[in-house]
C-alpha cells in the first residue's frame, strides 16, 4: 500500500523503484550507512556483514526459483560450490583477472545446474527436490575427488585484484561484495516485474492454468533454475575471494538447507523479504553461537555437543514456527506495519 | 565371477533395508503426497534411542526393541499432530519445507542428547560369518535382510488386510472420497506418520547393527529416496525392489569403480542412479503416469 497522496500520472512514475521522498530519503541514507560501515566498524562486524551479503545474493537466487517459480532446491550450497571453485581454479592455475572469474563462475554454476535440472524440471511435481539432492551429494563428492580442487585439504585462492587494484584487505574487499550485491539486487527486482518474473509467478500458482495463458513451463522452470544456480556461483566466487581458502565442508546439504529457511522467514517471493530472511537467520545463528557457552555451565551433562546443536535446533524451531504461524514471512509483517504506519490514526 | 555373486549378495542384504526405510517415503508420499526429508533423522532417531536402551539403560534385547518400536510410533504421532496438522490445506511446497525443518531440528536433538561420538550395539547377531554355496555372507547382513523382509510383509498384509490398512490405502487415492466413506484423515495422517517413524526405527536399528551408528547414519537413511524414486514413488512393491537395486547396484560400483577413482563411490552412486532414473524413466518402474486433463 502506498501513502496517501501518491499516483501515477504516466509510465515512468509507474515503473519506478523508489516511489516517494521518504523512501528516497531512506535508500540514501541506508547507502552512505553501508559505505561508511568499513571505516567505524569493527572486524568481526565487518565480516558478519559482508558474508550477510555474499548469502543475500545466493539466496536471492533460490528466492527466484522457490519464491517465484514454486519449486525446490537442496543443491544451492553444491551450486555456489561449484562458482567458488570455479573462480579459484580459473585466478589461481589459469592467471584470469577476478573480473573474468566472477561471471564465469556464474555461468559454470548456472550450466552445472541445468545438467540436474534438465531431467527434473519436465515432470510436473517437486523432482527437482530430488535431483537437486542428487547433485549436492555428488558435486561435493567430486570436489572432494579431483586433484585439481585439492581434494578434501582445501584449496587456497588469490584475494582479488581489479588491475592494480587489490583487494586483499577484507576493508577492501568489503566494497567489492557490497557493488556485486547491489548489481545483483537491482537486476533481481527488476527481473522479478518483467514478462519473465510474472511467467514465474503464474507457473507458481497454477501450471495447468500458466500453460493455456501461452507460458513456456519447461522453458520458463529451466530458466528460473539458470538463474538460480547464476546466482549461487556469483555468490561462491565472492565467498571463495573473500575466505581466500575453500573447503568442500562449506558447502554441504545443511547450508542448502539453511538458504531455504532464510527465503521461508523472509517471506517467499519478495525481494527485500530474502534480505531479512538472512539477516535474521545469520543473526539467530550468531545469538545461538553466544549463548551456547553459558547454556553449557547451566547443563553440564550435554556441555560437550551443546555448541554443535543450538544453532541447528534453533533454526528448525523458528522454520516449524513461521511455517505454522507467519508462512507469509517477516516481509508480510513489515508490509502491515507499513500500512498500519502510514494510515494512523485511522484504522483504513 | 564369484567376487561378482559376492558383491551382489552382500549388495542385495543392504538393498532390503533400503527397501524398508523406501517403504516409509512412499507411504507419506502416497497418503498426503509429501517428499518426506525427515526420514534420516527418523532413522537415526530411532536407532540412537535402541542404543541408549541397550546400553544405557542394559535392557534386555525384547524389551529394547520393544520400547524403540513405541517410542518410534509416539514419535510420528507427535511430529504429525505438532508440526504436520497444522499445514493441512497449505501449499504442498510449505509441507515440504516443513519436513526439512523437522529434519534439521531432529538433527539438532540428536546431536544434543547424544553427540558425534560412533556408538556400537552389543552383539545381538553373532557376527560370524556364514558359507552359502560358497559364498560367506555375514550373519548380521543375512539377519536384517530377513528382518527387512518380514517387516516388509508384515506391512503388505497390513495395508491389504486390516481395517486401518484399507483406510490409508483409501485416503492415499483420495481425501475428499476417504472423507465421505466415513475415514477419519487426520486420524489417518497420524497412523501414516507413525508406520513411517516405526519403519525408518527398525531400518536404523538393522543399518546401525551392520555398521555402529552416528551422525552420518541420517545420511545413509536418504539413500531410501533414490530407491522409492526408481521404484515409482506410487508402489509399495516397487519400494522394495528400489531398494534391492540400489543396494546391488551401489555394492557393485563400490567394487569395480572404486579401484579406478579412489573410494567412496558407494556414497553418491544411489544419487546417479536417481538422475539416470530421472532422464529416461521418470515415473521409475512402477509409478503412476499422472495425466492432467482441464
Amino acid at each position: 500500500m502506498r501513502p496517501c497522496g501518491t499516483f501515477d500520472v504516466n509510465y515512468e512514475q509507474d515503473l519506478r523503484i523508489v516511489r516517494t521522498p521518504a523512501q528516497r530519503a531512506w535508500a540514501i541514507v541506508g547507502l552512505i550507512f553501508l559505505l561508511c560501515f568499513p571505516s567505524f566498524a569493527g572486524s568481526y562486524w565487518l565480516s558478519v556483514v559482508s558474508i550477510i551479503a555474499i548469502t543475500v545474493i545466493c539466496v536471492q537466487g533460490l528466492n527466484f526459483l522457490t519464491g517465484y517459480c514454486g519449486q525446490i532446491s537442496l543443491g544451492q550450497a553444491a551450486f555456489m560450490a561449484v562458482g567458488a571453485y570455479t573462480s579459484g581454479i580459473f585466478t589461481n592455475k589459469l592467471g584470469l583477472p577476478f573480473l573474468v572469474a566472477l561471471p564465469s563462475a556464474g555461468i559454470m554454476a548456472g550450466v552445472i545446474g541445468l545438467i540436474f535440472g534438465l531431467p527434473a524440471l519436465r515432470l510436473k511435481g517437486f523432482y527437482l527436490a530430488m535431483s537437486t539432492l542428487a547433485a549436492q551429494f555428488i558435486i561435493v563428492w567430486v570436489i572432494k575427488h579431483l586433484d585439481i580442487t585439492g581434494g578434501t585439504t582445501g584449496m587456497t585462492v588469490v584475494p582479488a585484484s581489479i588491475g592494480a587494484l587489490s583487494f586483499a584487505s577484507r576493508r577492501a574487499y568489503y566494497y567489492v561484495i557490497l557493488i556485486v550485491m547491489l548489481v545483483m539486487l537491482y537486476f533481481a527486482k527488476n527481473l522479478a516485474r518483467t514478462r519473465v518474473g510474472r511467467a514465474w509467478i503464474a507457473i507458481r500458482d497454477n501450471e495447468l492454468a500458466a500453460q493455456i495463458m501461452g507460458v513456456n513451463i519447461y522453458y520458463y522452470k529451466l530458466l528460473a533454475f539458470f538463474i538460480c544456480s547464476f546466482y549461487a556461483g556469483i555468490a561462491g566466487s565472492l565467498w571463495a575471494h573473500y575466505l581466500t581458502v575453500i573447503h568442500p565442508d562449506h558447502f554441504v546439504l545443511m547450508n542448502s538447507i539453511w538458504y531455504l529457511g532464510m527465503i521461508i522467514v523472509g517471506g517467499m517471493g519478495s525481494i527485500t523479504g530474502t534480505i531479512f530472511g538472512v539477516i535474521f537467520i545469520k543473526f539467530l545463528d550468531e545469538s545461538a553461537a553466544s549463548l551456547a557457552p553459558a547454556l553449557a555451565v547451566m547443563f553440564p551433562a550435554v556441555s560437550a555437543t551443546i555448541a554443535a546443536s543450538l544453532g541447528l535446533m534453533f533454526f528448525g524451531l523458528v522454520i516449524i514456527l513461521f511455517l505454522i504461524f507467519e508462512p507469509r514471512g517477516l516481509y508480510h509483517r513489515w508490509e502491515i506495519f507499513k500500512a498500519w504506519y502510514r494510515l494512523h490514526p485511522f484504522s483504513y | 565371477m564369484s567376487t561378482f555373486v559376492q558383491l551382489i549378495l552382500t549388495g542385495l542384504m543392504v538393498g532390503g533395508i533400503y527397501g524398508l526405510v523406501a517403504l516409509g517415503f512412499v507411504l507419506i508420499y502416497k497418503a498426503t503426497r509429501i517428499f518426506n526429508f525427515a526420514q534420516g533423522d527418523l532413522l537415526m532417531l530411532g536407532a540412537f534411542f535402541f542404543w541408549t536402551m541397550l546400553v544405557q539403560a542394559r535392557m534386555p534385547l525384547w524389551a529394547g526393541v520393544l520400547l524403540t518400536f513405541a517410542f518410534a510410533i509416539a514419535v510420528g504421532f507427535l511430529l504429525e499432530r505438532a508440526a504436520l496438522r497444522p499445514m493441512l490445506g497449505q501449499p504442498i511446497l510449505s509441507v515440504i519445507m516443513m519436513t526439512l525443518a523437522l529434519s534439521v531440528f531432529l538433527n539438532g536433538l540428536i546431536t544434543l542428547i547424544w553427540g558425534a561420538t560412533w556408538r556400537v550395539y552389543p552383539p545381538f547377531i553373532p557376527a560370524r560369518g556364514i558359507s552359502l554355496v560358497g559364498f560367506t555372507l555375514s550373519r548380521q547382513h543375512l539377519f536384517s535382510f530377513i528382518i527387512a523382509l518380514l517387516a516388509f510383509c508384515a506391512f503388505t498384509l497390513f495395508f491389504q488386510r486390516s481395517t486401518y490398512g484399507l483406510a490409508m490405502r483409501a485416503t492415499a487415492e483420495d481425501h475428499q472420497v476417504a472423507r465421505s466413506l466415513g475415514i477419519k484423515i487426520t486420524l489417518i495422517f497420524g497412523l501414516t506418520w507413525a508406520i513411517a517413524s516405526l519403519i525408518s526405527a527398525i531400518g536404523g536399528i538393522l543399518l546401525g547393527s551392520i555398521s555402529g551408528i552416528n551422525l552420518t547414519l541420517g545420511q545413509i537413511g536418504l539413500k531410501a529416496i533414490p530407491a522409492a524414486l526408481i521404484g515409482g514413488l506410487e508402489s509399495i512393491a516397487g519400494a522394495i525392489i528400489g531398494g534391492l537395486i540400489i543396494g546391488i547396484l551401489e555394492n557393485l560400483a563400490a567394487g569395480y569403480i572404486d579401484p579406478l577413482v579412489g573410494g567412496g563411490i558407494k556414497e553418491i552412486f544411489p544419487y546417479i542412479i536417481l538422475v539416470i532414473v530421472l532422464l529416461f524413466r521418470p515415473h521409475g518402474l512402477f509409478g503412476l503416469k499422472r495425466i492432467e486433463r482441464v
